[in-house]
């Protein structure tokens, strides 16, 4: 038996280069339930990070007791991380999940029935449209929900309504993912294959802390690491992290920037491909334009200059540019440390330059990893509900638009396509003023998650916005609402989501869900069905009821686009699991890689943006864009690099910078019902470093005030592996406290001290570029609750006497003897 | 060359009073928080503009600067209220701009006419470059159009 708190990514397989990822089955049942007691095991797919883990859930007496991961499945080979194996299936059975509808009478929330919700929800929608039309009405989703919900959902704002108010808690997450590859490509779209990992190399960690964020894929790592023929890795990185370590043991490097100085070492980067001779030369000919205007934006940025903007030494980035120059398949990976980080696009697509640059894309080992944070964020760019239109389309393109209208049989004018769609922040915007009075919030926390948290839940809770919220529980946000619905949840429901690497995963209904909790997908429905949305025709606007009809409807909605589902269906993702699009004629299998032949949708008429410039967010016309004649090539797009919003000041001398810990997931909705995982990391901390705590008479454990221009916390210090000058917080932490075991559980969410600012591409906000200062309040009587295990672990653990996280509960972990065949993967292909 | 100097003078000018209005309009709608930096980032641009111009604007000679009185444009000392008001001060923005790059138009026609190359790169990434600040200008335009007009408090 294993525990997975303390062994987080459990028994190593190691393995040569260009071999097939050996399969080990992770198993755990709740305590008291053994493997034949299990009745039924029901497929699915962990929902517990953006990896996207096979998994099937056990089911017993109607609930769910436990779950295993697919040895069969092409994402994990069978494993699961500690969030997947503890986190998955307590909260469904916790005593305080949603089960009836809510309403506020008299400033209070009682319970309802249906009917009473859904006609109060409606009344107000109506009243609105009626005096406002659609503008009045905004909707802020998830990167959690099914691909049938936000395809409903999508239907319902573009086609029922008509309003470009419409995102998800994906524009905080993924937003500069997408940004990115539309930038460089043309349109969304990951290149690469988790694959890559055993073909390349080097690995290139781009603000990625992999071993807290996607446990499984960096084990997978690992096992090309720990195995013959290992690749070199390179960090970037202000925390110390694993993958720092790991860069050392490997004679890889770890850079750490300055927080919000990304863009400058990115062209440092850059320039040394050209200075140095990297470049292949023909296959940037054929394959690419902007090489040039590339070459004149990127050469001031000499290792010098980089080494005065970033504080990196001038030989760390001359020996990281050499391992990108001279390793024959490089492997980047992309994420918040870039994505929520100043010139956050810049930034990222400096990364797709590097490897267009150096022709390394569309071929085993070559991959480039533009990461999801959120397990669902990918279908909620690709259905549309986040605003951008469904299947890759172009809100530019009046072709694309007519599609969209021809399919859903609407008048196109209806589909609002006159301007980018609005982003969350936009939207919260709108909200704070009453331009949009109605606000519909399903499955996610933004009183906990948003910058600048107090002025959320200000919008939230004022007279000028009704605020409807659908979720598992009484969220931070939920508890602001005007209507509160219950909705079901994993298991609880049937639907696929698709995980970062483009592969889509069915996970079937296991048990019914609590009293009168409803899908997102029938309550969706519930709303059209009052609101009588219809076609031209006469006919109900949405014409499915059942998840998987309204797979059905989707499939229709890629044909003919880059993403392609047209060959996909429920029956053919319950055979082997895992199977990534585009699948179509062409491709029945699925396909295991974008872009192999090097040709990019970047044709004026295919593409999903016409692009944007990367210092401004100025939108390219169409008529520039065709004077480019891209033509199936990708773009080398560069900007130059500009100082953080906030820079550090006498009044607030640090850097503030927000991100995870490996056992806590989002706002901790579910992760915090998991006892094992809430043990682990039960309260908020900071991280300080130890020159800085020194300097403020800090010790480990003391409490301290940390404080922006905007807000403060007070919570215990970590003396950690942070770099001098930044102080890092983990952001799961709202007010809600499983067990009320937190000290004080009212001052310590990190958003509070975060800035309202975004990128002007991406539009996602920045949540690691604020500035603070930090005082000692008291002192601590012991260590902070903190993790030890990973990114958080204490710089000095002699001293700091840190104990281990308490054990995880009993898990089972089996390596298998005679590995799976993965049709897709090149390895596998091989042997 | 006095009606080059005079273009000269009125290319300084006027980078200073879009600059100005950049800032006005920044600092007013600082609510709207991408406006406010993208403008500040956009005022910056045109302070790099006169940088650039300054020595040779020495060269030509600082004495002979008299605008003509049909060029000269007023700039926005203030900003205005609400979404509309930021949809106007845009559009304000915008005709302060057109009049920027039009003056590095013919200032490039006429460092062409004399062959001075420095001048001549000069005008031509200023030129560039409010096209860039226009881009922005319309793109933020559009996004704030609908709302202003049709829905705005």
């Amino acid at each position: 038996m294993v525990d997975r708190i303390n062994d987080i990514w459990g028994e190593g397989t190691p393995h040569p280069r260009g071999t097939v990822w050996p399969a080990r089955v992770d198993l755990h049942l709740e305590e008291g339930v053994a493997e034949a007691d299990v009745e039924r095991w029901v497929q699915s797919a962990c929902l517990l990070c953006s990896n996207g883990c096979g998994c099937d859930i056990a089911v017993k007496d109607g609930r769910m007791v436990g779950v295993r991961g697919r040895a069969g499945d092409t994402v994990n080979h069978g494993r699961l991380g500690p969030k997947g194996l503890y986190g998955s299936t307590p909260w469904a059975s916790s005593s305080d999940r949603l089960t009836r509808p809510l309403v506020r009478r008299d400033g209070q929330l009682v319970e309802t029935d249906w009917e009473t919700a859904m006609g109060r929800i409606v009344e107000v929608s109506k009243g609105l449209l009626a005096e406002k039309g659609p503008l009045s009405h905004g909707f802020y989703t998830s990167g959690q929900l099914f691909l049938e919900e936000y395809y409903t959902l999508a239907v319902i704002g573009k086609a029922g309504l008509g309003t470009p108010h419409m995102d998800g808690n994906t524009r905080l997450c993924t937003a500069t993912s997408a940004a990115a590859f539309k930038e460089s490509f043309g349109a969304d779209g990951q290149p690469g294959s988790y694959t890559d990992i055993e073909h390349c190399d080097a690995i290139f960690l781009f603000g990625h802390n992999m071993p807290e964020t996607q446990t499984v894929l960096w084990a997978r790592i690992l096992d090309r690491t720990r195995g013959e023929d290992p690749p070199r890795i390179v960090c970037v990185d202000p925390r110390h992290t694993l993958v720092a370590a790991e860069a050392e043991r490997t004679g890889g490097i770890h850079l750490s920037p300055r927080v919000g100085t990304n863009l400058a070492l990115m062209n440092g980067l850059t320039r040394e491909l050209f200075t140095h001779g990297w470049v292949d030369t023909e296959w940037v000919e054929e394959h690419a334009i902007g090489v040039d205007d590339l070459r004149d934006t990127v050469a001031p940025y000499t290792p010098e200059e980089v080494e005065r903007i970033c504080g990196v030494p001038a030989a760390d980035l001359r020996q990281a540019a050499r391992i990108f120059g001279e390793s024959e398949a490089v492997l980047s990976t992309v994420l918040q440390g870039f994505y929520q980080s100043h010139q956050a696009t810049a930034a990222s697509v400096a990364v797709n330059n590097l490897h267009l640059l150096r022709g390394q894309i569309g071929r085993p080992g070559c991959g480039v990893l533009q990461m999801n944070g959120q397990p669902t964020a990918q279908n909620n760019r690709e259905c549309g509900a986040d605003g951008d239109l469904p299947g890759f389309r172009n809100w530019d393109n009046p072709t694309h638009v007519q599609q969209l209208a021809d399919l859903w049989k609407v008048d196109a004018m209806t589909i609002p396509h006159w301007a980018p769609p609005t982003h969350a922040m936009q939207i919260m915007s709108y909200a704070e003023t009453g331009s949009i009075g109605f606000l519909w919030i399903s499955a996610t926390n933004p009183a906990v998650s948003m910058p600048e948290s107090a002025r959320i839940r200000k919008i939230l809770a004022g007279e000028q916005c009704f605020v409807v919220v659908q979720d598992l529980f009484l969220t931070e946000t939920a508890e602001l609402a005007d209507v509160v619905l219950p909705a079901a949840g994993w298991g609880e429901k049937t639907g696929c989501f698709t995980n970062v690497n483009r592969t889509v995963h069915l996970s079937e209904q296991a048990v019914e869900p609590p009293d009168e909790a409803r899908s997102d997908l029938d309550i969706f429905l519930a709303y059209a069905d009052a609101m009588k949305f219809t076609n031209i025709e006469g006919d109900p606007l949405i014409g499915w009821r059942t998840s998987e009809e309204a797979f059905d409807a989707w499939r229709e909605a890629t044909r003919g686009r880059p993403i392609d589902y047209t060959g996909l269906s429920y029956d053919k993702l319950r055979g082997p699991s895992g199977i990534p699009w585009p699948v179509n004629d062409e491709h029945p299998d699925g396909t295991d890689r974008l872009y192999a032949d090097g040709r990019f949708p970047s044709d004026t008429d295919e593409c999903e943006t016409y692009g944007h410039d990367l210092l401004t967010g100025g939108a390219v016309t169409e008529t520039e864009h065709r004077a480019m004649a891209p033509a199936g090539r990708a773009f080398l797009k560069g900007a130059a690099y500009t100082p953080p919003h906030e820079e550090p000041s006498e009044d607030y001398p640090l850097r503030y910078t927000t991100g995870r810990t490996v056992y806590q997931f989002h706002t901790r909705t579910k992760t915090g019902r998991a006892r094992s995982l809430d043990q682990a990391a039960p309260d908020a901390w900071v991280e300080l470093s130890p020159a800085d705590a020194a300097g403020l008479g800090i010790s480990e454990g003391d409490w301290v005030r940390v404080e922006s221009p905007r807000g403060a916390i007070e919570v215990r210090a970590r003396v950690g592996t942070v770099m001098a000058g930044a102080v890092f917080a983990p952001f799961h932490y709202g007010h809600w406290d499983p067990h009320d075991l937190a000290p004080d559980a009212e001052h310590r969410l990190a958003n509070e001290l975060t800035m309202t600012v975004w990128d002007p591409v991406s539009k996602q906000p920045y949540f690691k570029t604020a500035a603070c200062r930090v005082t000692k309040t008291r002192d601590g009587d012991g260590t902070s609750p903190a993790p030890t295990t990973a990114a958080s672990a204490p710089a000095a653990p002699q001293t700091a006497e840190a104990p281990a996280p308490p054990p995880g509960g009993a898990t089972s972990s089996e390596v298998l003897a005679d590995t799976p065949h993965y049709a897709l993967d090149p390895s596998s292909r091989r042997t | 060359m006095p009606h080059l100097s005079t273009y000269v003078g009125l290319a300084d000018r006027s980078e200073q009073i879009l600059a100005e209005s950049f800032r006005a309009v920044g600092l007013g709608h600082a609510r709207a928080v991408d406006v406010f930096h993208t403008c500040n980032l956009l005022a910056e641009m045109c302070d790099r503009h006169r940088r650039q111009l300054a020595p040779i604007a020495e060269r030509y000679g600082e004495d002979d600067i008299e605008e003509p009185e049909r060029l000269h444009a007023d700039g926005l000392a203030q900003a205005r209220d609400g979404e509309i008001g930021l949809l106007r001060d845009l559009q304000d923005l915008h005709v302060l701009a057109t009049l920027v790059q039009s003056t590095w138009t013919v200032i490039a026609q006429g460092a062409q006419g004399l062959r001075d190359a420095e001048l001549l790169d000069v005008a031509t990434t200023a030129n560039e470059e409010t096209s860039r600040q226009l881009t922005w200008l319309n793109t933020r335009m559009k996004v704030a159009a609908p709302q202003a007009l049709i829905v705005a408090p």
